[in-house]
C-alpha cells in the first residue's frame, strides 16, 4: 500500500524533501548566526578611531565581498582542507556554514557601519563625555539605535541567506535544490517538484521575514528612523 | 503602445517557433543545403567539443556518416552540418520545435522519450557501473553497506544502487556532485567511496586522473541502457534514411572502427584514450539492429 512516509529504512520522494528542507534551514541559520557574529563584529570595527582595527575591519569586508559565492564554498570544500589538513576531519556542512556565513558577514559589516555612522557625531561625544569607555559608548550610546536603524537592510540580508543556501548543492549538501534536480531528474515530474521547492523556500523566507517585521515593530523607538508609526 | 505591439509580436515569434516544425525532414534538407546537428559538449567518446566550434565523436562520425548517405539519396551537391550545441534539458524541445534536425549525443531511448521524438536504431549500449579506488577493499556491491556513494546531481545513475540494494539490507549514504568532474573529485579525495556513474563517464575520468591505476570498477552492472541518435517523431523517411546507413555500418563492420576510433584511441582534450572496449550488450546491439528501449532491456 502506498503510503506518504517510508517506513523500516524505505524513503519516499516526501521524507526525502523534507529531509531537504532541514539541511537548508540549518545550513542557513547556521550561516546567519556566523553572518550576524562576525558582520557585526566587522562593522563595529570599521568605526572606531584605531586605525588599525579599521583597516582589520574593512579588508575582511572587501575580501569576503570580491569574490563570488559559489567560489568561496570551493575555496572552502575543495582548496582550505588540501592546504590545512585537520580540516579535513570536517563535515563538509560546517565547511558550507563558514563559507555562506563569512560571504554574508562581509554584507552585514557593511550595513552595521552604515548604521553606526548614520548617528550624529554628537552621539559618540556625548558618550565619551559623560565618562563611559569606548566600548560603554557603543553598548549602551550607539548600538541600541543603530541595530534598529539596520533592521530592513538586515531582514533582507537574512532572507537572501536561506536562498543563497542553495549553493550548497554545488559541494554535496542534499538541501532543496539538489532534491530538485535529483527528484525530478529520477521521476520526470519536474513541475510538480520545483513547485513544492518553490513553496518551501518561500515559506522559509518569508519566515524569517515575519520575526525580523515582529522584531522590528516591537524594539521602535517613536520617532526614529523605521520608529514612526 | 509601443510596448504592446512589442509584446504582441514576441508572442507572435513564440508561437510560431512553438509549432511542430515540417515533419518532413528529407524535404528540408533538400529545400535549405543544410542540417542543423545536436550535439554535446562532454558526453565522453560519444560526442565532444574540439575547440573552435567542432565536434567530434562516435555518435558525431556516425551522424556525419549518415547525413552523407542522405545528400547522396537527395543527389545534392553540397549538404552544410550545421552544429548546435544542446544540453540534457533542452534537447528534446530543441528537436521538436526543429532547431535541430537529429541529435547526436548520449540520449538513452526510453519510453516517456519516445512519446516526444523518434530514435535511430541502438548504436551504444552504456552500463551503469561503480568505480572504487583499488585499495579501497570494496570487490562487490554488497561491501558498499555503511559506505559513501557519490553520484553527479541530476542523472538517475544511483537510483538503481538505491532501489536494488537498500531492498537487500545493503545500507549506503549518497552524497552529490554537481557534475561528473566534481563526483570524481569526491572519490579522489576520499569524500566519497564508490561513484556510480555511466561505464564510459567513469573510465574517462580514470583515464585523466592522476593515477588511473588506483581505480577499478565493481563487476556488477547496475542496468543497461540503450543510447542512440534522435531525431524528430513521425517522420518515418528519414528514420529510415539514418537506420539504412547505420545498419549498412553495422553489418560491414566499420561501426566497430568508428567505436575504436573514440573509446580505445587518445581523444582531446587529455589526448589519452578512455579505455573501454565494445561491451557484449553494444555487440549485440550492432548484431541485431532494433531500436528497443530501454524499458525492454531491463525485463530481462
Amino acid at each position: 500500500m502506498p503510503r506518504c512516509f517510508g517506513s523500516g529504512g524505505e524513503i519516499t520522494y516526501l521524507d526525502w524533501m523534507l529531509s531537504a528542507w532541514g539541511w537548508t534551514l540549518s545550513v542557513s541559520l547556521l550561516a546567519l548566526l556566523v553572518a550576524l557574529l562576525f558582520g557585526a563584529l566587522m562593522g563595529i570595527l570599521r568605526t572606531t578611531p584605531h586605525r588599525g582595527l579599521v583597516l582589520l575591519g574593512t579588508a575582511w569586508t572587501e575580501l569576503f565581498r570580491n569574490i563570488p559565492l559559489l567560489v568561496q564554498i570551493f575555496l572552502w570544500y575543495h582548496v582550505l582542507p588540501a592546504l590545512l589538513p585537520p580540516l579535513r576531519a570536517v563535515p563538509s556542512f560546517l565547511l558550507v556554514v563558514m563559507g555562506l556565513g563569512l560571504f554574508t558577514s562581509a554584507r552585514i559589516s557593511e550595513q552595521v557601519r552604515a548604521g553606526i555612522q548614520s548617528l550624529s557625531r554628537g552621539q559618540r561625544m556625548a558618550g565619551l563625555a559623560l565618562g563611559f569607555t569606548l566600548p560603554q559608548t557603543y553598548r549602551y550610546v550607539l548600538l541600541p539605535v543603530a541595530f534598529r536603524i539596520i533592521i530592513p537592510p538586515l531582514t533582507s540580508e537574512s532572507m537572501n541567506i536561506i536562498k543563497n543556501s542553495s549553493v550548497a548543492f554545488a559541494v554535496s549538501i542534499s538541501e532543496l535544490t539538489m532534491f530538485a534536480l535529483q527528484a525530478q531528474e529520477e521521476t520526470s515530474r519536474g513541475v510538480e517538484i520545483y513547485l513544492a521547492v518553490t513553496a518551501l523556500y518561500f515559506l522559509s523566507a518569508f519566515a524569517i521575514n515575519r520575526i525580523l517585521h515582529a522584531i522590528e515593530v516591537r524594539v521602535q523607538i517613536p520617532g526614529m528612523i523605521g520608529g514612526s508609526r | 503602445m509601443k510596448t504592446t505591439l512589442t509584446l504582441g509580436l514576441t508572442l507572435a515569434a513564440a508561437l510560431a517557433l512553438a509549432q511542430p516544425a515540417a515533419a518532413n525532414t528529407l524535404d528540408k534538407i533538400k529545400a535549405s543545403g543544410s542540417v542543423t546537428m545536436g550535439v554535446r559538449e562532454s558526453s565522453g567518446g560519444l560526442s565532444f567539443t574540439v575547440g573552435d566550434g567542432k565536434f567530434a565523436g562516435f555518435h558525431v562520425e556516425l551522424c556525419e556518416r549518415a547525413l552523407h548517405d542522405i545528400q547522396k539519396q537527395l543527389g545534392l551537391a553540397k549538404l552544410e552540418i550545421k552544429y548546435q550545441p544542446v544540453t540534457s534539458q533542452n534537447r528534446i524541445p530543441l528537436m521538436q520545435n526543429g532547431t535541430i534536425d537529429i541529435e547526436c549525443g548520449s540520449t538513452t531511448n526510453n519510453l516517456a522519450r519516445q512519446k516526444d521524438v523518434a530514435f535511430a536504431v541502438t548504436t551504444y549500449v552504456e552500463e551503469v557501473r561503480v568505480a572504487v579506488k583499488a585499495n579501497s577493499g570494496i570487490n562487490s556491491l554488497a561491501d558498499l553497506n555503511g559506505k559513501t556513494v557519490a553520484t553527479t546531481t541530476g542523472t538517475t545513475s544511483v537510483q538503481h544502487l538505491r532501489k536494488h540494494e537498500r531492498a537487500h539490507g545493503v545500507d549506503f549514504k549518497e552524497v552529490y556532485g554537481k557534475d561528473h568532474a566534481d563526483s570524481f573529485l569526491l572519490l579522489d579525495s576520499g569524500r566519497a567511496d564508490a561513484f556510480v556513474m555511466d561505464g564510459q563517464i567513469l573510465a574517462g575520468n580514470i583515464a585523466k586522473s592522476k593515477n588511473p591505476a588506483d581505480f577499478k570498477f565493481l563487476n556488477e552492472v547496475l542496468s543497461v541502457e540503450p543510447i542512440a541518435i534522435m531525431m524528430r517523431k513521425d517522420d518515418p523517411a528519414f528514420k529510415k534514411a539514418v537506420d539504412d546507413s547505420l545498419k549498412a555500418l553495422m553489418k560491414s563492420g566499420e561501426i566497430a572502427k568508428i567505436y575504436d576510433k573514440y573509446f580505445m584511441q587518445p581523444i582531446p582534450p587529455a589526448n589519452k584514450p578512455i579505455g573501454l572496449p565494445a561491451s557484449e550488450a553494444t555487440k549485440a546491439a550492432w548484431a541485431n539492429p532494433n531500436d528497443k528501449p530501454m524499458e525492454e532491456y531491463a525485463k530481462k
